[in-house]
């Protein structure tokens, strides 16, 4: 960029250069101090950084089993077209501790008008052990405004899994709105030490009712349903636990 | 008189005990005020920017004002004088100050980076030009996002002719958007959630009560063409009264600015809009007015009752009230809130306050995709050649590489630019670009959005006859198209689909050519574009008179034609005239250099 400046800036001097016309008012003021104006222009009309951070769900969840919070943020940084952006989801039981922790880094790439596509790491905290993931995924908005996440997952162990979850607004009132959520998980292969089971192995289904005091501040009340399937829900059984579960949650939805 | 000698000279009460920051003019219900204009007259000006206190409906906040004051001192000047501005700056960053409509040197335009570095922290910038126009014009900060903080005032210019518009009263009536929010944050948010400032969206109750009204199957299949689009038909306004409020004179709704008047008189309202965002539809119940100018030149009286102004035009208008009181109201285009005064024979008098229209709807029309509708146009302005579009080099606006020759000079003297074929995107697309023109129209003479229904007169851009002859009668040499791309979801803003900081070249023309620059709007939102240092004529079927403007409102789905004579050398600032568009990278430059420079 400043290569070029300079150029445009050198060619001026020579009467009749191609650049004769543009850069008028170096004629007038100092060209240092125009040049370093017109670089703050261009910068602040189109390339600014922006971010974001949304937790969407901050929640207190409740079955007839157990009693845990459940959290799923996520946030980016960056300019129109490219972006780093961070997820974070996790649930901790409020008697046996943190089940499920998860983070991922990810550089988003703007590639069409309503999708980014995304890579970069997914590590997961919890359960135990612990796995890292090669992340390759596309966010965006699908035609009829569903909101969509889609991603691919390779661990570390060569296991490939991939999670889809879909979203959407339905607007009762200009602040009160209904969001249906679907979650769905695959495996290519059998996880067992972290119980995970061949092919589709559990998906959630989910509504909210949320109120947006402000935009950015919006509690909400809602029912999550979440089974296991196949082998993992032959897993899940086995651990005395219940592959189908219904949960009243509460919680805030916060972004700034 | 000095500065220092006007201000104590003009420190008198106000009626309503607020107005600390209110300049003179912008004052409400002042007895003492009679013409209602009080201002800077002189030929040298002092003005300071700086960080200022201000209370807007009973709220305390701070702006960032000219000499104290929201709106920044109304400036009067005369035809034919050489003005000298000495703007400081007491900021902690750089500002400026361009001279909104006023033909003058390029380098005294106040563009930081297109035609000068700016004002530094503490520097006194001395700007100097010869005045050679008369009129209604303004003035703000082109610097970040300081507009939107209070940094705009009106200017006057008498002629030195004998005035015919000439009335017994006249008022500015400076129309603006404030937030108590920073502006930044605005911007911030917009592109962290584009939508967060509307609460007119389209709801499951709207969407039963157009079932009713037009049926289960249509309603439907409309939400469903939205949806399949992702598009939203309530997206009127980015930035709404959720955060605006609408200040005339400075003054909000509560506030109530007021204007004397004698019964019998001729007043002259001389309107403004000095928004960040917000186009403003303008009516005087019961008082029809007499549009004599259009920013800030003459035009052959028309007599309306409602008219829309875009950010950045002018509108003087004529009333002649009656004894009684009126209300001034002027509701934001997605009608959202409003900006109200009062003009009155009795100080302490009002009239009703009209309740705000529901939100209007985009339809097919504003996304160009209405076919019918184009076939109903063309049959009422006649039908026109296409042109040679094989000969132009559409889209590409650069210099040199345009054919001079190749023009149809006689279909151009038409006064819609004819689209009889589907329209043509040759310009980048990519993440910034969603939706594309496919039958883009001229909708010059249609009623400006939400106001087709209106039961009364509505000013259309159409009704607007230059009162004098076009100074340059003489048929465009070239032409040159732009489009008005966008990707609201993404909230991004830029022409051909290039944001200003992805361009290095600017947009050429060679001195005294004449140009013609049609705008395409892809977008879904009315843009009021704006050139600098140059009048244009908006191409109607007036041959010889057609209104020449310093902006103009393209609507969606728009399609439309400027005539630029190039008779100002030097480069100038080009851009959509909503803010936030503008930061968001929807803006050019525009270089006019000499003919015989080698290309």
């Amino acid at each position: 960029m400043s290569a070029l400046r300079t150029t445009v800036f050198l060619s001026l001097a020579f009467a009749g250069s191609p650049a004769a016309g543009q850069n008028a008012a170096d004629a007038y003021y100092d060209p240092q101090a125009m040049a370093a104006a017109r670089a703050a222009l261009k910068e602040s009309h189109g390339n600014q950084i922006n971010s974001l951070v949304i937790a969407e769900r901050m929640e207190y969840s409740h079955s007839d089993d157990k009693d845990s919070f459940v959290w799923e943020a996520q946030g980016w940084v960056g300019t129109d077209l490219h972006k780093l952006w961070f997820k974070a989801e996790g649930e901790h039981l409020e008697e046996e501790g943190t089940e499920e922790a998860e983070v991922q880094l990810l550089y988003s790439r703007a590639i069409s008008p309503f999708w980014d596509l995304q890579a970069g790491l997914r590590h997961d905290l919890e359960p135990s052990p612990n796995r890292t993931h090669l992340v390759l995924g596309a966010q965006g908005m699908a035609p009829y405004w569903f909101e969509m996440d889609t991603a691919m997952f390779l661990s570390e162990e060569g296991k490939l899994s991939a999670r889809v979850e879909a979203e959407y607004d339905l607007r009762l009132s200009q602040r009160l709105i209904l969001q249906p959520r679907l979650e769905l998980n695959l495996a290519t292969s059998a996880d067992r030490e972290l119980g995970i089971g061949r092919g589709f192995f559990d998906s959630v289904a989910e509504i909210r009712l949320r109120y947006e005091f402000r935009r950015e501040f919006a509690p909400y009340l809602g029912l999550s349903w979440g089974g296991a399937f196949g082998d993992t829900a032959d897993l899940v059984e086995e651990g005395g636990g219940d592959p189908r579960e219904l949960s009243i949650v509460a919680g805030l939805r916060l972004w700034f | 008189m000095n500065r220092r000698q006007f201000l104590r000279h003009g420190a008198f009460t106000t009626a309503a005990g607020l107005g600390l920051a209110l300049p003179p003019w912008a004052r409400s219900g002042v007895s003492t005020d009679l013409r209602g204009l009080r201002s800077l007259s002189s030929s040298v000006f002092d003005l300071t920017v700086n960080r200022a206190p201000l209370t807007i409906d009973g709220r305390s906040g701070a702006g960032i004002l000219v000499n104290d004051q929201l709106p920044a001192p109304l400036l009067r000047w005369r035809e034919g004088d050489t003005v000298t501005l000495r703007v400081t700056n007491k900021l902690p960053v750089d500002t400026s100050i361009h001279w909104h409509g006023i033909l003058l040197p390029f380098q005294m335009d106040g563009v930081p980076g297109v035609t000068f570095p700016g004002i530094a922290p503490g520097e006194t910038f001395v700007y100097e030009f010869p005045l050679q126009q008369a009129g209604t014009y303004w003035y703000h900060s082109h610097s970040g996002l300081q507009e939107q903080s209070g940094h705009y005032g009106p200017i006057i210019i008498e002629t030195r002719d004998t005035d015919p518009d000439a009335a017994e009263r006249e008022y500015v009536i400076l129309l603006s958007d404030w937030t108590f929010e920073d502006p930044h944050r605005v911007f911030a948010k917009l592109k962290k959630m584009s939508d967060n400032y509307n609460f007119q969206q389209r709801t499951v109750s709207e969407f039963f009560r157009d079932s009713k009204a037009q049926g289960l199957r249509a309603t439907v299949d409309e939400r469903m063409m939205w949806g399949a689009m992702r598009m939203n038909a309530a997206d009127i306004a980015d930035v709404t009264g959720a955060t605006y409020t609408y200040l005339l004179n400075g003054h909000g709704p509560e506030d109530n600015w007021t204007g004397l008047f004698t019964p019998g008189e001729r007043v002259r309202l001389r309107f403004i809009n000095a928004s960040a965002m917000s186009i403003f539809n303008v009516r005087i119940p019961e008082l029809p007015m007499t549009v004599v100018h259009a920013d800030g030149l003459a035009v052959k009286p028309v007599e309306t009752d409602e008219f829309q102004i875009g950010v950045a035009e002018t509108f003087d208008v004529i009333v002649e009230p009656q004894n009684q009181a009126y209300t001034l109201f002027a509701e934001s285009n997605d009608r959202s809130g409003y900006a109200r005064g009062t003009l009155t024979p009795q100080l302490g008098a009002s009239a009703e306050v009209p309740t705000l229209r529901s939100r209007p709807t985009l339809t097919m029309k504003d996304m160009a995709m209405d076919h019918e509708s184009h076939g109903a146009h063309s049959e009422s302005r006649g039908d026109h050649p296409a042109m040679k579009h094989e000969n132009m080099d559409h889209g590409s606006m650069d210099h040199g590489a345009m054919d001079h020759k190749a023009m149809d000079h006689a279909s151009m003297n038409h006064g819609s630019t004819p689209t009889t074929e589907t329209q043509q995107h040759p310009h980048k697309r990519g993440p910034g670009v969603v939706g594309l023109a496919m039958n883009p129209v001229n909708r010059l003479g249609e009623r400006p959005l939400g106001l087709a229904d209106a039961d009364h007169r509505v000013l259309v851009y159409t009704d607007l006859k230059a009162r004098e002859q076009n100074p340059d009668l003489r048929p465009p040499d070239r032409e040159l198209e732009l489009h008005l791309t966008s990707n609201m979801e993404r909230y991004m803003w830029s022409f051909d689909g290039l944001k200003f900081s992805e361009v290095d070249e600017s947009i050429t023309l060679y001195r005294d050519e004449r140009v013609r620059l049609t705008l395409v709007n892809d977008t879904m939102m009315p843009h009021p574009i704006h050139l600098h240092g140059m009048f244009f004529e908006v191409v109607t079927e007036e041959s010889d008179y057609k209104p020449r403007k310093h902006t103009i409102v393209v609507k969606p789905g728009e399609k439309l034609s400027v005539d630029i004579t190039a008779d100002a050398v030097g480069d100038w600032a080009f851009h959509c005239h909503l803010l936030y568009h503008m930061h968001a990278g929807m803006m050019r430059v525009v270089s006019v250099v000499d003919q015989e420079s080698p290309v």
